[in-house]
């Protein structure tokens, strides 16, 4: 019993990973610049299309035909060669082979500038104008990056397939002193969550022990003050916001061989992440963390079979099921802090 | 009569009603003739004025509306197989049922505003569409969708002996609900939807409403209990979007749960949001623009676009015909997007604002003895 109990937490952790990310950065964009944004889900996809296309460049390919050999239809064969693999030889296989975490290198500068961009080019105005005015422009906002998205990459899910080394699962059970092969889980998805416990970590880091990081925490404390102290605030926010960006980025990118990107996906996970948002507490990075794992691991459980026959489709609504319960009860979240948008 | 309405509000209804009523003459023109879209102008007009009620009048945002509109498809299409094909009773029975499930759902959101409220009805139109897709299966028809059939019981047709032949549709006292039947049962509806609303908004009960938006905590301090008033309207508008949902059961008799999702709430924000939010005739503008374009954008292809821009020299028109295929045919949401966000930054009160502002420009540019009749809009 224990160990089917350990395997639906382990497999509630990689869902929760992706909330806890999303969710942070939706946090620090509430928590710095006071706005909602809808858009934050766009994010998330934008980066996992970062992605598809790092890859879609990367097997950009030359035919050439030998002549001097046949295929099985008797026609000359054709002999494909990814072009990068034409210039760097062995080294351009690996990257094909590890595009997702390449991909990365590709996602932060863009998703950074995009962040910055958008900050500065619309969300800008919305500052003083009300929440509502927030949530419809940047559901706007949303709906044009899908669209976009959607034209050039058309409609259908494009899978990204994972390092050919990381495939396969890891047997958890065994490193901890179960018996062997009780316990497995899938590489990719141990990946996932590491992969998000040290962009989480570094994020508190940064936040935590850097002057630039001290300076922002004081500004989500009080604006108008560290404005009076003489610090530009206002353009370590806009920085902040192309850091929430990045990291929702780099959550959609490694997400990818998980789950095939579409363009819808970012509207799927950002009602999700919003809920993760309140549960946790607005305002309160910790708490979205701590949310985000939360939630994921409760649906995790609320999928298992025994739990389902007592209570029939408790998966599919636990988790709105849980944000009305702590909304209705608790307004503030998990760990908000007093008097951050309460009402 | 002058007690009851003011002359404004009069004109203003009539006006409307001859609007409403010649749609089929006028839109023809336009190639929106055809009974099947002026259906869809009407339910979204009426799903549209009914979230104006919530929204324009309290400030409420709800992203949950469209849970009503399905839940009164679901309610009119069972209303068809258990009772009886007429579409009286299956209005009143969506309408009751929506507005019951509005209550429930009104009375929980509502305890929170602002942001928290979006995000409740938000959750709780998903539980419902989750559910809808799954578990409730037995009710919905999960992805299938709800139809009528030849074996349903319909209780009271069968009491009075009557029978039907071939695919059941929905009947009014008998006569068929196709085509422009359906199209003037719906208008109907419309305008009166569109009569109550102005009632609710020029009664004292809208009143209270507008200043639930202006200042909640104001009112509470004044002593007024703003919660029954903000539910009101919450039931008033869920009821609304109730009977959209049934008029859409009764024009075409299929329910599926894809008009719950949270997307389909979202766009009906869009629709009250371009045409002009709080205000009367703007939310049933938005909505017959949206559907509008909906309609001629998706419907465009690269050879329409191509005759269109043949004008254009050779290399030239071909560029214009990439581009602009990108913001028509399945890219027409993209389309919609952009002209939301820029409505949203710089228009926010929609075209009714753009409009009054146009009248304003108009009116000053007047000699200064026409100035006596302006208005002023409170800033």
């Amino acid at each position: 019993m224990f160990e089917v109990i350990f395997l639906q937490f382990l497999n509630g952790l990689d869902k929760g990973a992706a909330y806890a990310l999303i969710a942070l950065g939706l946090t620090l964009v509430f928590g710095t610049l006071g706005v909602v944004n809808f858009a934050h889900g766009a994010l998330f996809m934008l980066g996992a299309f970062c992605a598809v296309m790092f890859r879609q460049f990367l097997t950009l390919e030359t035919v050439t035909i030998d002549p001097t050999q046949t295929s099985p239809w008797g026609a000359p064969l054709e002999i494909r060669t990814p072009l990068v693999q034409a210039w760097f030889g062995d080294f351009g296989a690996v990257l094909v082979n590890y595009s997702v975490p390449f991909s990365i290198l590709i996602t932060i500068p863009i998703m950074l500038l995009l962040g910055i961009a958008l900050e500065r080019g619309i969300i800008k105005h919305f500052y003083k104008r009300p929440h509502a005015e927030q949530i419809l422009v940047t559901f706007g906002l949303a709906i044009v990056a899908q669209e976009v998205i959607k034209s050039i990459f058309g409609p259908n899910p494009i899978p990204q397939p994972m390092p050919t080394d990381l495939r396969g699962a890891a047997d958890i059970g065994s490193w901890i002193g179960f018996q062997a092969n009780v316990i497995t889980y899938p590489l990719w998805r141990l990946i996932y969550f590491l992969f998000s416990a040290i962009v989480i970590g570094g994020v508190f880091a940064f936040l935590q022990f850097t002057t630039f990081g001290m300076v922002v925490r004081a500004g989500m404390a009080d604006r108008e003050t560290v404005g009076l102290l003489g610090i530009n605030i206002d353009r370590r926010f806009t920085i902040m916001f192309g850091l929430a960006a990045v990291v929702a980025g780099m959550a959609g990118v490694m997400y990818t061989p998980l789950l095939p990107p579409n363009y819808h996906l970012g509207m799927d996970f950002l009602v999700l992440s919003f809920v993760v948002v309140v549960v946790g507490g607005m305002g309160s990075l910790p708490g979205a963390v701590a949310a985000g794992f939360l939630l994921g691991i409760l649906q995790s459980f609320a999928s298992m079979t025994q739990v389902k026959d007592v209570i029939p489709g408790i998966d599919q609504i636990i988790i709105y099921l849980v944000a009305v319960v702590i909304l209705l009860v608790r307004p503030r979240g998990l760990m908000g802090r007093r008097g951050v948008m309460e009402s | 009569m002058a007690n009851f309405m003011s002359r404004n509000d009069l004109l203003l209804l009539l006006g409307f009603t001859v609007v409403v009523l010649t749609m089929p003459i006028w839109l023809t023109p336009f190639g929106a003739g055809y009974p099947d879209l002026l259906q869809r102008f009407m339910i979204f007009g009426i799903f549209a004025v009914g979230f104006n009620i919530l929204f324009g009048l309290t400030g409420y945002l709800s992203f949950g509306h469209a849970a009503f509109f399905g839940v009164g498809s679901y309610a009119a299409v069972w209303s068809f197989k258990l009772l009886t094909l007429d579409a009286i009773p299956a209005m009143i029975f969506a309408v009751l049922i929506s507005g019951l499930f509005a209550l429930i759902i009104g009375f929980l959101s509502l305890r929170r505003s602002g942001i928290y409220f979006s995000i409740l009805t938000l959750a709780f139109a998903q539980m419902s569409y989750n559910l809808a897709y799954s578990v409730l299966t037995p009710i919905t028809n999960g992805e299938t969708g709800l139809q009528l059939t030849l074996n349903d019981p319909r209780v009271l047709d069968a009491a009075i002996g009557q029978t039907f032949v071939g695919q059941p549709v929905p009947t009014l006292l008998g006569q068929q609900l196709g085509g422009y039947a359906g199209f003037y049962f719906c208008a109907g509806f419309l305008i009166l939807s569109f009569f109550f609303a102005q009632r609710v908004a020029g009664s004292p009960f809208g009143m209270m409403l507008k200043s639930i938006k202006s200042n909640q905590t104001r009112m509470q301090f004044t002593g007024f209990n703003t919660r029954p008033y903000a539910l009101s309207a919450f039931v008033i508008s869920g009821m609304y979007a109730g009977l959209a949902g049934a008029l859409l059961a009764v024009t075409d008799p299929l329910a599926g749960a894809e008009r719950m999702q949270w997307t389909a709430s979202g766009e009906v924000v869009l629709m009250t949001i371009l045409g002009g939010v709080g205000t009367l005739v703007g939310p049933v503008i938005g909505a017959w623009i949206i559907k509008y374009f909906e309609n001629i954008l998706s419907a465009l292809n690269d050879n329409i676009l191509t005759q269109f821009w043949s004008f254009l020299p050779e290399g030239l028109a071909e560029i214009v015909v990439k581009v602009t295929s990108k913001f028509v045919g399945d890219g027409w949401h993209l389309t919609l997007g952009l002209v939301f966000v820029i409505i949203v930054i710089f228009l926010p009160g929609g075209i009714m604002e753009g409009v009054r502002r146009m009248a304003a420009t108009a009116r000053r540019s007047d000699p200064p003895g026409a100035k006596s009749h302006q208005h002023q809009p409170a800033e």
